[in-house]
């Protein structure tokens, strides 16, 4: 079998936490360097992180691969690194043909453009040229399914329709080697039978795939092979279903706790994203339905930041977004004051509110004059136990007892 | 086809066959930038026009008929508009060209592709807009019944070292932007500084002899001035200025190509 993909070594440093801040304020350069020359400040320890530490591996012709670990084991940063978006620290990898990388679909869409639009201005950033977008515009239409929509602006899609065009467009792709990060987890679950099939056909074209996913069943079924990475770290490799059976039985599947492992830039710093059971404030493999769930955020605020809000989202396990909270709810403004230091806010989930499943939740990061969003960085099961909805069968996205008079 | 992927060290180089590769790239972002503009707005493209028009009627009103500033003989809105041409590219194209990285962030973390394309496509539509100025330019010599001199052949020259200047700008800025995001409220005053230093409202033979040599240093100077002199005809070209110009814009294309290559691996991580 052919070497399609060779790495050696990859490592990646990123630098975390103090003032050391990832891009800096002119004005904090300027005021530490002015402290250093009076006062020969010591600057302080910068606590370096390896985001991957010595990651080699090898991927033949048409091999599906997974890559599969926890938050923050470097599963997309390897992903980044093979798809040249940023440069390993150390080390290298060969590859042996035409990349092509969906870490996300419909990167570049504007909503203003109609579909149509959208789907050269997206084809020409994935690296189609326009000839072959041509060539493929009837296809990816018809993927799409949006014939009639397709001289609307995006804006006026729902977002079933704006994922299935994002996807369509990225699917037509015709690369020798293709990366997929999480995209799987879009759209309703009969788009998604049809986003599997369109992998397998992929991989029978003898392409071959690297796919990022943390569900594990889609994993075993796609994947030939697993790479499985803990801390930056090959942990194991091996064939999908005997990795896979290894992953779960570790418990490993959910994520309570979220440590960003990204450098720090700006005064705003998350040390923890977690969740909890509301009652015992215990991280839960099931959360019963009648008992509340907590959000802690764990963050700190390094000096003078403007006004903003911490943001939470919550989808299902088909991605549909269920609602968004922020720490400004009770408030009659959008925004916030900081308060300086270490502290922790916690957002309520009520019991009662959600289906039985599994959920995901998205926080943003605030950055001053924006937010810097991090998606699905935790996951929690709602378990049929003293569930009202799930005994009555009553199906619905919520599940919330109202009072009755 | 193989590629290697490790850290970069040493001079990094500008991969020209890569950047060929992805000119359609560039034309899309720059379409995308030009169509989004003027989606939902009334008048659509003819904003091109109006934006530099509207500021020669000011112009011309404020410092032609109120002040009777000089104009050499020259219709004081030919005047103006001659020099509200390369100094509304330069504005626009520098401005955009300098928040492109930034504005694009999104992007430049999902996916990769020669980071050069990004302010080259502001640099594009800066272009776009500057073609219809031309023609508007046209229209309004043919309305004062002006016909420009037979230098005129030279202006494009002039243009060249405008864009050259914008380019090397744009490129330092686009790059700093990432790493400073002071960046951002700095270049609004920096276009309005550069106004001011800069002959659009009135005849760089205003300023004194002996700050002549400092002031052409800014090589928007000697870009208005070059426009003025190819295609209305009037002042004298101060050859001296003209040369440290165009020196200071070799060095600043150079020196922000340099800056803009040897930052761009890092985009990613700080954006």
């Amino acid at each position: 079998m052919q070497t399609m993909i060779s790495a050696r070594g990859v490592s990646k440093k990123y630098r975390l936490g103090g003032t050391e801040l990832g891009y800096a304020v002119l004005r904090e350069r300027i005021v530490e360097v002015i402290r250093g020359a009076l006062r020969r400040e010591k600057k302080p320890d910068t606590q370096e992180f390896w985001a991957l530490d010595g990651v080699s591996f090898d991927v033949g012709e048409a091999e599906v691969v997974g890559l599969i670990g926890k938050n923050g084991a470097g599963k997309s940063t390897l992903l980044k690194i093979i798809s040249r978006i940023t440069e390993p620290e150390d080390g290298e990898i060969h590859l042996y043909g035409k990349v092509a990388s969906l870490l996300e679909v419909g990167i570049g869409f504007h909503p203003e453009l109609t579909g149509r639009e959208n789907i050269f201005l997206n084809g020409a950033i994935l690296g189609m040229t326009r000839a072959e977008i041509r060539r493929k515009f009837d296809a990816i239409v018809d993927f799409a399914e949006i014939p009639r929509f397709l001289d609307t602006p995006v804006k006026r899609y729902s977002s079933g329709m704006y994922v299935r065009l994002a996807f369509a467009v990225a699917a037509h792709l015709e690369p020798d080697i293709l990366l997929v990060d999480e995209v799987l987890a879009v759209g309703d679950a009969q788009f998604q039978q049809k986003c599997l099939g369109k992998m397998r056909d992929i991989r029978a074209q003898g392409r071959t795939v690297i796919v990022v996913s943390h569900n594990m069943s889609t994993v075993a079924n796609l994947c030939q092979r697993v790479i499985w990475l803990e801390d930056g770290k090959v942990k194991a490799t091996g064939p999908a279903h005997e990795i896979v059976t290894r992953y779960l039985s570790q418990g490993l599947q959910n994520d309570f706790v979220w440590t960003p492992r990204h450098p720090v830039v700006s005064a705003f710093q998350y040390h923890a994203v977690s969740v909890v059971r509301g009652d015992t404030g215990e991280p839960s493999e099931g959360i019963a339905a009648d008992v509340p769930i907590d959000v802690v955020f764990d963050f700190e605020i390094h000096g003078s930041f403007p006004p903003g809000r911490l943001e939470l989202r919550l989808t299902d396990d088909l991605g549909e977004h269920l609602f968004t909270s922020t720490s400004a709810d009770g408030l009659s403004n959008p925004n916030h004051e900081w308060r300086l230091g270490r502290q922790t806010l916690t957002c309520h989930i009520p019991a009662k509110l959600l289906m039985p499943g599994r959920y995901f939740i998205s926080v943003t990061e605030p950055r001053g004059d924006y937010y810097q969003p991090r998606e699905n960085v935790l996951s929690f099961n709602v378990t049929e136990q003293n569930s009202v909805a799930a005994r009555d069968d009553r199906g619905g996205k919520i599940a919330p007892l109202l009072s009755w008079s | 086809m193989h590629r290697v992927i490790k850290r970069r060290t040493g001079l990094a180089s500008i991969d020209l066959p890569e950047l060929w590769e992805y000119r359609e790239l560039l034309g899309f972002l720059a379409w995308r930038d030009v169509a989004v503009r003027y989606k939902q707005t009334v008048i659509g493209v003819l904003w091109a026009v109006v934006r530099p028009f509207l500021t020669m009627v000011v112009f011309t009103v404020l410092f032609g008929k109120l002040a009777k500033l000089p104009s050499n003989g020259v219709p004081y809105a030919v005047l103006t508009f001659t020099a509200m041409l390369p100094w509304q590219f330069f504005s626009t194209a520098f401005s955009d060209a300098a928040g492109s990285i930034i504005g694009n962030g999104h992007m430049i973390s999902k996916i990769y592709f020669p980071r050069l394309i990004l302010p080259l496509s502001s640099i594009m539509v800066g272009l776009a807009d500057f073609g219809v100025a031309v023609v508007f330019l046209f229209a309004i010599m043919a309305g004062y019944h002006f016909v420009p001199p037979a230098r005129a052949v030279y202006a494009p020259l002039f243009f060249l070292l405008c864009l050259v200047f914008t380019i090397g700008l744009g490129l330092w800025f686009g790059a700093l932007h990432v790493k400073y995001r002071d960046v951002r409220h700095l270049i609004p005053f920096l276009v309005q500084i550069g106004f001011y230093v800069s002959p659009v409202a009135y005849s760089s033979t205003l300023v004194p002899v002996k700050w002549r040599a400092l002031y052409s240093l800014n090589p928007m100077a000697a870009v208005i001035d070059g426009f003025r002199w190819s295609l209305l005809g009037t002042d004298t070209l101060y050859v001296p200025g003209l040369i440290a110009s165009s020196a200071v814009s070799v060095v600043l294309l150079a020196s922000g190509l340099y800056y803009f290559k040897q930052t761009e691996r890092v985009f990613a991580d700080l954006i």
